[in-house]
């Protein structure tokens, strides 16, 4: 993984006494809440409903043991022992206190970490495939270049005060892990004629106004993408509309302006770049770069493992978690694994100090020092021998970290909602435990298959409902908590937005409803091999609908 | 108020003549883009000023063929939460190259003077940062990662 040389530690380290500075000038008056909150913003410092709440980056998921190690203490000593891992690969802490964040981010300064534009109207972090140089489907390592605009986007003087939060995702694989095409910008790495490059979409999110990405320009040659993201940033800064918040997004740009003008402006901005202008990255810097994401050595291994197999026919729960929680690894012998962060009865994407810590001991003996957080808000160790896969498992069952739901019905996707979220209109935790409790039967589980449920506490779609295979949104109705459902989202290769079905349903209504559609599907599929989305494509909406009202 | 400039803090003497008000006979004076252009083009008589004043919706391409008539570009933040000024200021000292001043007026804080100053600004006129808070506020970051409009060499340079 990526390591800071002296001059990413100084930006860092001169980042915690900028920070520290305008803390103690809030505190002392001298600046106003007003002129404070975008600074705090920018530093991954939120004013929530109970206490201020800090987001601190893990750049394009990825985490070292040392690193997790040092967010279990963060968790233990400034919070109350755990944090939440978030869709956009990053952690929050909800319970810190505003005097003590210049000396957690110090603590984090020492591990290589920050806070950096984790919020605020400015590029976020770069989220890429959680299973980035280990899938068996990537063209190649995608990480390289998320650590390039990482750089780039770090306290870009033009861009630090957008219109709007701006979100770039990388994907070099065609099975799109990391949604690509709800993004601000995504970019898709393709190779042509020998050249590497990026296949650019412009304009897609989520949030009130859900839009599916523009393909700007099909390829892009690694050489000039940065020159092209500048020209994209700044039609979208001059021209992004300011007049309101919720159509500042460059999806409102792209869609009033047309994609045909939007291409247009982007690409005279592009031409008007001179020479003097262009960033020039030196080759060498991209190899030194590149030089960092380097394959671990893992040892030759035989693609079945007899260990594996005969600890798979002894114990049928570690069999059904090997089915459920592994991804295909490029090497033979080797698999990534999904620390499911979704057991049940905890809100989706929190994990405690100590169970972090035992992911970081885990990974550090079986995992060649590699972790990653995905946006579904799961930890995976992406390079793993399955020889190693049963003393792995039974460590994280020990831990309550065994749940076999990867990509399941359980695996939710749950922004914080109204428990936390001053924005949200209801809340979306205990709607989401309340759903997963009529799952909680492993086999039955693992026999519905692969079905995404997300669900968000307010239109602004943190939860991605718009996506999900089934979304939940909690809205407010005269003072009541109300949930509508949709069916029909996805975020992959072939990203849709999902529909509103019919009217919004009660909180103690809503298990039952699912369920039912559930059941539906089960008594509908041509075999288990039809995915819940497949057969929702092939009957349409209408008999899931009817489903989804129907009486118990 | 106060004017900061290339390190120290200097005597305003420049007049913003606004929208309508009478044009002075002496006297360095700036006008909004709209009558500046109004002025060149002849559609309005009168002295012509060799400063201009730039708000965030103003297309800074427009300036292009005068620039090299101008002493003093202003670039307004009427908020300092809108960011198309740092825009402007790339545009005009990278692109087209423009060597006069370039002021940072209206809603300019501390903490975004260190964007500025990379952005291509100058001059700073603000009533809420003295010359040592300015000072301090350009030496916060002694590394940057990205070209700009100032000559700080980017850390992948350094790297090499």
């Amino acid at each position: 993984m990526y390591r800071y040389d002296q001059f990413d530690a100084r930006i860092v380290a001169e980042r915690v006494a900028q920070f520290r500075g305008q803390v103690a000038r809030r505190l002392s008056g001298e600046l106003l809440e007003d002129e404070f909150k975008p600074l705090r913003l920018q530093n991954g410092v939120y004013l929530q409903l109970h206490a201020y709440m800090l987001r601190i980056a893990i750049p394009y998921g990825q985490l070292s043991p040392r690193q997790l190690r040092r967010l279990a203490e963060v968790a233990r000593d400034y919070d109350r022992g755990f944090g939440h891992f978030t869709t956009r690969q990053n952690i929050q802490f909800n319970w810190v206190a505003l005097k003590d964040i210049p000396d957690v981010l110090e603590k984090l300064a020492e591990v290589e970490m920050h806070a950096i534009q984790t919020s605020g109207n400015c590029i976020r972090n770069t989220t890429t495939d959680h299973f980035a140089g280990a899938a068996q489907d990537e063209l190649l390592d995608p990480r390289p270049w998320c650590e390039i605009i990482r750089q780039w986007s770090t306290f870009h003087p033009e861009f630090a005060a957008l219109p709007r939060k701006f979100k770039i995702a990388v994907t070099a694989a065609e099975h799109d892990r990391a949604a690509i095409r709800v993004h601000d910008v995504g970019l898709h790495i393709r190779r042509k004629d020998g050249v590497t490059g990026f296949e650019v979409w412009v304009g897609g999110g989520q949030g009130r106004t859900p839009v599916i990405a523009t393909l700007v320009n099909s390829f892009v040659p690694e050489s000039e993408i940065l020159d092209y993201l500048e020209a994209i940033m700044r039609v979208y800064n001059r021209y992004g509309r300011r007049d309101n918040k919720y159509k500042a997004r460059i999806k409102i740009l792209v869609t009033e302006l047309g994609e045909a003008e939007y291409i247009r402006q982007v690409e005279e901005e592009y031409a008007a770049q001179r020479p003097h202008e262009k960033i020039a990255l030196t080759a060498d810097e991209i190899a030194r770069i590149h030089a960092y994401f380097a394959p671990p050595a893992l040892a030759a291994k035989p693609a079945v493992s007899e260990r594996l197999e005969a600890a798979k026919a002894a114990d049928p729960a570690f069999a059904r978690w090997t089915r459920v929680n592994l991804h295909p690894h490029k090497a033979p012998g080797y698999a990534s694994v999904t620390v499911s962060l979704k057991p049940q009865g905890i809100a989706p994407g929190d994990a405690t100090d100590t169970q972090m810590e035992l992911v970081a001991d885990l990974a550090e003996k079986f995992g060649h020092g590699d972790i990653r957080v995905s946006h579904a808000q799961n930890l995976i160790l992406p390079h793993v021998a399955l020889d190693d896969l049963p003393e792995i498992y039974a460590a994280l069952d020990a831990a309550g970290l065994g749940t076999a739901n990867e990509s399941r019905i359980t695996d939710m996707i749950v922004c914080p909602g109204l428990d936390y979220c001053n924005l949200a209109n209801a809340r979306s935790i205990p709607v989401s435990l309340e759903v997963s409790k009529l799952f909680a039967d492993p086999a039955y589980e693992e026999d519905i298959g692969r079905l995404h449920i997300n669900v968000s506490g307010c239109i602004n779609a943190c939860g991605h409902h718009h996506v999900g295979h089934i979304g939940i949104l909690g809205v407010d109705k005269k003072g009541e908590e109300f949930y509508q459902i949709l069916l029909g989202g996805r975020a992959d290769e072939k990203a849709a937005l999902g529909n509103i079905v019919g009217p919004g349903l009660r909180a103690e209504e809503v298990p039952g409803a699912i369920h039912r559609v559930v059941e539906f599907y089960r008594a509908q599929r041509t075999s288990k091999d039809e995915k819940f989305i497949d057969t929702l494509e092939r009957l349409g909406h209408q008999p899931f609908q009817e489903a989804l009202y129907a009486a118990d | 108020m106060p004017l900061i400039k290339n390190g120290a803090e200097i005597a305003n003497d420049w007049v913003f003549v606004a929208e309508g008000a009478p044009l002075p006979e002496t006297g360095r004076f700036s006008v909004s883009l709209g009558r500046f252009l109004a002025l060149k083009q002849g559609q309005e008589n009168g002295p012509l000023p060799d400063g201009v004043r730039l708000s965030p919706a103003d297309k800074a391409e427009d300036l292009e063929p005068y620039l090299a008539e101008l002493a003093l570009i202003e670039i307004d933040f009427p908020k300092y939460t809108d960011g198309r000024g740092y825009s402007h200021a790339q545009l005009l000292r990278r692109r087209y190259q423009y060597a006069g001043e370039l002021r940072a007026v209206g809603h300019v804080l501390r903490d975004q003077i260190f964007y500025m100053h990379r952005s291509g600004f100058d001059a700073y006129e603000t009533a809420r940062a003295g010359l040592s808070e300015v000072l301090e506020a350009l030496n916060e970051y002694s590394v940057v990662y990205q070209p700009a409009a100032d000559p700080s060499v980017p850390a992948f340079r350094r790297r090499s």
